[in-house]
């Protein structure tokens, strides 16, 4: 593993930031730090390159204990959030500071600025001052800035935070790109999750301090280990008295029950007995469909409607097929399927 | 940075002119009631500035007090920047310095006058002495709040770039201290002028100070308000001189007009 985080722990005097944080990162991915704020992730990141050290634990990057080792020795690319781009220098001398320090010849800085403005798709761009650039083009020039050095691991906080949102998803895809063709393992935090599982490889989940779970996009959506995961994962309904809904039995006092949107269902046609009648409290249309908060015996839950069904509208009453729902206790979650739907493999047993 | 649209009657205004102008009409007003030994007219000043030209004296005057004010105001510059930089940047020498700075802020350099005179003669050595001390402080104590004030994710951003301590010194505190450095400057620049005219009119056989001084004794009220006029002008000239230079050479450094 190219980086290894082991029983890592931070206090900031009494508040914990980090505690007993372990994860691995395979050499060349694109990892997201995915958490609420305060959860801890920015924390991860600056211990990772050094600008803070942790209490207790081990960090190595490429087999190397770094935990001795000052920011300024790791070989690490940090973009910061707001980008800290030096004002008083050009975007020429802003690339060009690292590879200062490193003595590299004249020749060679001015190859290699032209080749990063090249890379960051900003070319010629070399006398303007930070002023003079958008947000994009600021954190364009902030990668470019990292990379230079030639750094081992490129880390990023909050990079897309300061940006638009039309922008954002621009930069988003343009950061895969050009992650991908230079091969840099790479780090980057942020509290949105449609940014973690369209940009990452792997996402590492972190709240409260913790990490709850490490997994690839698809994985964490799918099968969530834990509720604060289940919860924090799509656009949840957490329902706390579920064994009233039809096929679904209480599984403990202490358990509650998480509803993703694309669990329900809605039903055209004949009532069955595994349907719930439902009322449409809210309706939104959202293109291609409608986002519905819906009233299932005075159970809260949200499903989207396929315009296929036609509109809907509040006051509308429908049916609806409940096919699965997380059930979870403190520690654990459970997947379960509607019992109702059992019956078709009832004939097997 | 937004550039406010403002119509023309607004900026003849903001130029100061119109300000001016009133100046000189109620000072005008006024000296009708008065005689000119009492308060001299704006013409009766004009013309003692005049005959004071004529004269040279008004140059000898003028050139003595800039001589004085240069010398002091550099020489604070070249003391108070470094060691500004160097306070503000090492927390213990901050700590040690600040209860200094803060009992001889309140002690101002005219208090200082009989003292300096002592020490260091009658001659311009106490004068210079007495504007290093006015133009020291406003430069020393914005360059420590320069320094203290720099991103400190512009320090770390260099230090994962591999910037060793003292390069991140000159490279990013510094350069991020110039805007209040200079904003201590112009402001030491006041400070010597103030003080130079004070000390002049104590002692001493030439300068601006001394012809306002002078002048009142020997019932020139008009060249005690010619030497005033004056030394408006010269301060007024010489901070939107200062401000001018700093905005063309400093803008990235991000000196603004104020």
């Amino acid at each position: 593993m190219y980086i290894q985080v082991k029983n890592v722990s931070k206090s900031f005097g009494d508040f914990k930031a980090s505690k007993d944080v372990s994860f691995e990162i395979e050499k060349g991915k694109l990892i997201g730090l995915l958490g609420p704020s305060g959860s801890g992730k920015t924390t991860i990141l600056r211990m990772l390159a050094g600008l803070e050290k942790q209490d207790s634990g081990d960090i190595y990057i490429n087999g190397k204990l770094v935990n001795d080792l000052p920011a300024s020795k790791r070989g690490v690319g940090f973009v910061f959030q707001n980008y800290a781009l030096f004002p008083y220098l050009t975007v020429y001398d802003n690339i060009a500071y690292g590879l200062k320090i490193q003595k590299k010849s004249k020749e060679f800085i001015t190859n290699r600025v032209k080749e990063l403005l090249d890379l960051v798709g900003l070319p010629g761009l070399e006398k303007r001052y930070p002023d003079q650039l958008s947000g994009g083009q600021k954190q364009r020039i902030a990668l470019a800035r990292a990379l230079a050095p030639e750094p081992e691991v490129l880390l990023l906080d909050e990079p897309f935070a300061a940006i638009d949102a039309k922008i954002r998803q621009e930069l988003r895809t343009w950061l895969r790109e050009t992650i991908d063709k230079i091969g840099i393992t790479s780090v980057f935090v942020t509290h949105d999750q449609d940014e973690a599982i369209e940009v990452a490889d792997e996402i590492i989940i972190t709240n409260e301090g913790r990490v709850e779970q490490v997994g690839n996009p698809a994985d964490i959506y799918l099968n969530p280990q834990t509720p604060f995961v289940a919860q924090f994962i799509g656009k949840s309904s957490v329902i706390e008295d579920y064994g009233r809904l039809k096929g679904f039995d209480s599984l403990g006092d202490n358990t509650k029950a998480i509803i993703r949107p694309e669990f329900v269902e809605i039903i055209k046609g004949d009532e069955k007995s595994i349907y719930e009648e439902a009322l449409v409290e809210q309706s939104i249309f959202r293109g291609n469909y409608f986002e519905t908060l819906l009233n299932v015996n005075e159970i809260r839950l949200r499903a989207n409607a396929p315009l296929s069904n036609g509109p809907l509208k509040a006051g509308d009453k429908i049916n609806i097929l409940i096919n699965q729902i997380y059930v979870f206790d403190e520690d654990t979650t459970t997947t379960v399927t509607n019992a109702g739907l059992d019956d078709s493999t009832w004939y097997y047993i | 940075m937004t550039t406010e649209k403002i119509s023309i009657p607004q900026r003849i205004l903001k130029i100061g002119i119109i300000s001016w102008i009133i100046v000189l009409l109620i000072w005008g007003l006024a000296s009708l009631s008065y005689d000119e030994i009492f308060l001299p007219s704006p013409g009766e000043t004009a013309s003692a500035l005049k005959a004071l030209i004529d004269e040279g004296k008004l140059w000898e005057d003028i050139v003595a007090s800039v001589a004085r004010v240069l010398q002091g105001w550099i020489i604070a510059i070249v003391f108070a920047v470094p060691l500004g930089l160097i306070v503000g940047h090492f927390k213990i020498a901050r700590w040690l310095v600040e209860p200094i700075l803060s009992l001889f802020r309140f002690v101002p350099a005219i208090a200082l006058t009989s003292l300096f005179l002592m020490w260091f003669g009658v001659e311009d050595e106490s004068k210079i002495a007495l504007i290093i001390y006015a133009a020291f402080f406003p430069i020393f104590v914005n360059t420590i709040a320069g320094v203290v004030s720099t991103d400190s994710s512009l320090v770390e951003a260099a230090g994962c770039m591999g910037a060793s301590k003292i390069r991140v010194f000159f490279t990013v505190v510094v350069p991020s201290a110039v805007p209040n450095i200079f904003t201590g400057i112009r402001l030491g620049l006041g400070s010597a002028i103030i003080c130079v005219v004070a000390a002049e009119m104590l002692v001493g056989n030439n300068g601006l100070g001394y012809l306002i001084q002078s002048s009142r004794m020997y019932y020139k009220t008009s060249w005690a308000f010619a030497g005033i006029v004056t030394l408006a002008l010269i301060g007024f000239v010489a901070d939107r001189l200062l401000q001018h230079l700093g905005i063309v050479f400093l803008k990235h450094y991000g000196v603004r007009k104020a």
